[in-house]
């Protein structure tokens, strides 16, 4: 097993540092999961985390000058650490500046990954700053928890507000209450809805446009041609895992949209030129 | 219910109805006494009032003048309700009370009358928030009969003055003692705090003060905690007037200016806390 990238460009250190502070946000402990193309960071769906689930895919070849991997085996050529993506996070913040930043796989007392940092200074010699970040490597058997969740079965699918308007509502309303309810329809109508004993408040997104799965065939279960348009598909979720993912996001995706399996799931997607994020909330009754 | 059914015929069944093209110009007063959950409102066709008080020893009562609306429309002379004002300001800032240029909420309040929620409808970008909050029985609000021919002591001064001394004050006082006096030291704020005691003087002359109407020289004490919230107030205003009366109740009224120039204005009343031997 072996791994080791090297990013040069700031551009993309800069990014790369911006998708694992994302990352941070939503979740304490991920699993970075390295194959030769992609780099995944992934949360399943356990009681622990609220169910919630996230999927975060990463092409390397826009991020890493050089990256090499060798997996756990020639079939099975993949590596899956546990890790707290906080500890990668503030590693990378404070290297923002670097002007090679080196990442390998490398076993100390534990295993760990090193991010080593060749900081600028006024004179010649130049200064290199290391830190590890202690990671679990995750066994063969336990990989089957780490698949690509499928793309639910939704009733509606429906491109977001812009994030900030949307995290404005979502902030107030959890002053308010626990529970928001998410509505959609084909109509590019979208209401996210809070109501408790003392207050209801809806706020009312029109014009959102819903996203042409049907015709990409790679994509199945697209909403079904017979929906009506006007027919509302709603979900009840924590309010707080919204909350984080709408605070939390630093990535300003090219497309944010969201799918709702009724009364089930909201599936939360961002996707930027080279990743995607996913994000799963599961309906409360 | 939706928007779409709202119609005339709804209007018409509206008591109290009001329309504002910013609503910060109420959220920003509002805020400023938000001291307590609970406010009354009373809206007559001079404008709308909102009490808060806490304790019976302190009342906030803002004052927001009928001009400040672009709609105002009331079909009795006084219609009155309560409602959670933490709750009414998280409405009121749905989409993050945004203060950049050229961004503003819309607002409409509606209230069909007694038993029914105040219902708020806010408008920002093309995007539409509808609210109801429910009301409560209004609570019956103190009576301070603090009038104006009673009042002993009275000056007027602008707020930059004030807010210089209250960021400064001692907040270990549990009290703030008002000394007003036609003579020296004319107006005085003293606290007694941990690390001993501390006097702000104010000349009579100075430029900063607007009207120096004092009869008597009185020394009052009022609990810091009670003042506390006023000075949210203060920090949004630009003038402000301290009157005591014959009893020693202080009366402080701020001048506030909002986004677009209309004045509106905070008040609060506040019990001494004991009486102080003149001298």
């Amino acid at each position: 097993m072996k791994f080791r990238a090297k990013i040069v460009d700031v551009a993309c250190l800069n990014h790369f540092s911006r998708v694992v502070t994302t990352i941070s946000k939503l979740t304490k402990s991920c699993v970075l999961r390295l194959t030769p193309d992609n780099l995944f960071f992934v949360m399943s769906g356990k009681v622990a985390n609220g169910g919630v689930s996230m999927w975060c895919e990463l092409a390397q070849a826009n991020f890493f000058d050089e990256y090499q991997m060798e997996g756990v085996s020639a079939e099975d050529n993949e590596i899956c650490l546990e890790l707290t993506p906080e500890n990668l996070s503030r590693a990378l913040r404070t290297l923002q500046n670097a002007k090679v930043l080196k990442v390998k796989l490398a076993k100390k007392h534990c295993p760990c990954l090193t991010i080593a940092a060749e900081l600028p200074t006024l004179s010649s010699v130049g200064k290199v700053v290391t830190h590890t970040v202690p990671v679990d490597v995750i066994p063969r058997r336990l990989w089957h928890e780490l698949k690509e969740p499928s793309m639910p079965d939704f009733d509606v699918s429906i491109y977001l507000p812009p994030l900030k308007t949307m995290k404005n509502v979502v902030d107030r309303m959890k002053n308010l209450s626990n529970f928001l309810v998410v509505k959609a329809n084909l109509n590019g109508e979208m209401n996210l809805k809070i109501e408790t004993d003392l207050v209801s408040v809806s706020t009312h997104f029109r014009d959102l446009g819903n996203p042409p799965w049907g015709d990409d065939a790679s994509q199945d279960g697209g909403p079904s041609q017979s929906r009506d348009p006007d027919s509302m598909a709603e979900a009840r979720v924590d309010i707080r895992r919204l909350q984080q993912f709408l605070m939390g996001q630093q990535i300003n995706p090219t497309k944010a949209m969201c799918n709702i399996v009724h009364q089930k799931v909201v599936h939360l997607i961002l996707l930027h030129e080279d990743m995607s994020l996913q994000y799963f909330i599961p309906a409360v009754a | 219910m939706p928007l779409s059914t709202q119609s005339q015929i709804e209007d018409e069944q509206y008591v109290f109805m009001a329309s504002l093209d910013n609503a910060r110009n109420i959220s920003n007063i509002l805020k400023a006494i938000a001291f307590k959950d609970h406010a009354v409102f009373t809206a007559t066709p001079n404008g709308l009032k909102v009490t808060v008080e806490d304790s019976k020893c302190l009342q906030a009562n803002a004052f927001i003048q009928v001009e400040v609306f672009q709609e105002f429309t009331i079909k009795e002379d006084v219609v009155g309700f309560q409602v959670n004002l933490t709750v009414l300001l998280d409405c009121l800032n749905i989409f993050g009370g945004s203060t950049a240029p050229g961004v503003s909420t819309a607002l409409r309040i509606c209230y069909k009358g007694y038993g029914y929620p105040l219902t708020l409808f806010l408008e920002e970008g093309g995007v539409v928030t509808v609210c109801k909050i429910n009301t409560e029985e209004p609570e019956e609000t103190i009576d301070f009969e603090f009038c104006s021919s009673d009042v002993t002591n009275k000056i007027i001064l602008q707020s930059e003055n004030l807010k210089e001394a209250f960021s400064e004050l001692d907040m270990t006082s549990e009290v703030l003692q008002f000394t007003m006096s036609p003579n020296q030291p004319y107006f005085r704020l003293s606290t007694f705090g941990n690390s001993g005691n501390a006097h702000y003087d104010y000349s009579k002359d100075s430029d900063m003060m607007e009207l120096f109407k004092c009869t008597k020289t009185q020394t009052n004490r009022y609990k810091m905690s009670l003042l506390k919230p006023s000075t949210k107030a203060l920090a949004l205003s630009c003038k402000v007037s301290v009157r005591t009366n014959s009893r020693g109740f202080l009366s402080l009224q701020y001048l506030i200016r909002n986004d677009d120039g209309q004045i509106c204005f905070v008040e609060f009343y506040c019990c001494p806390d004991e009486d102080v031997e003149e001298d």
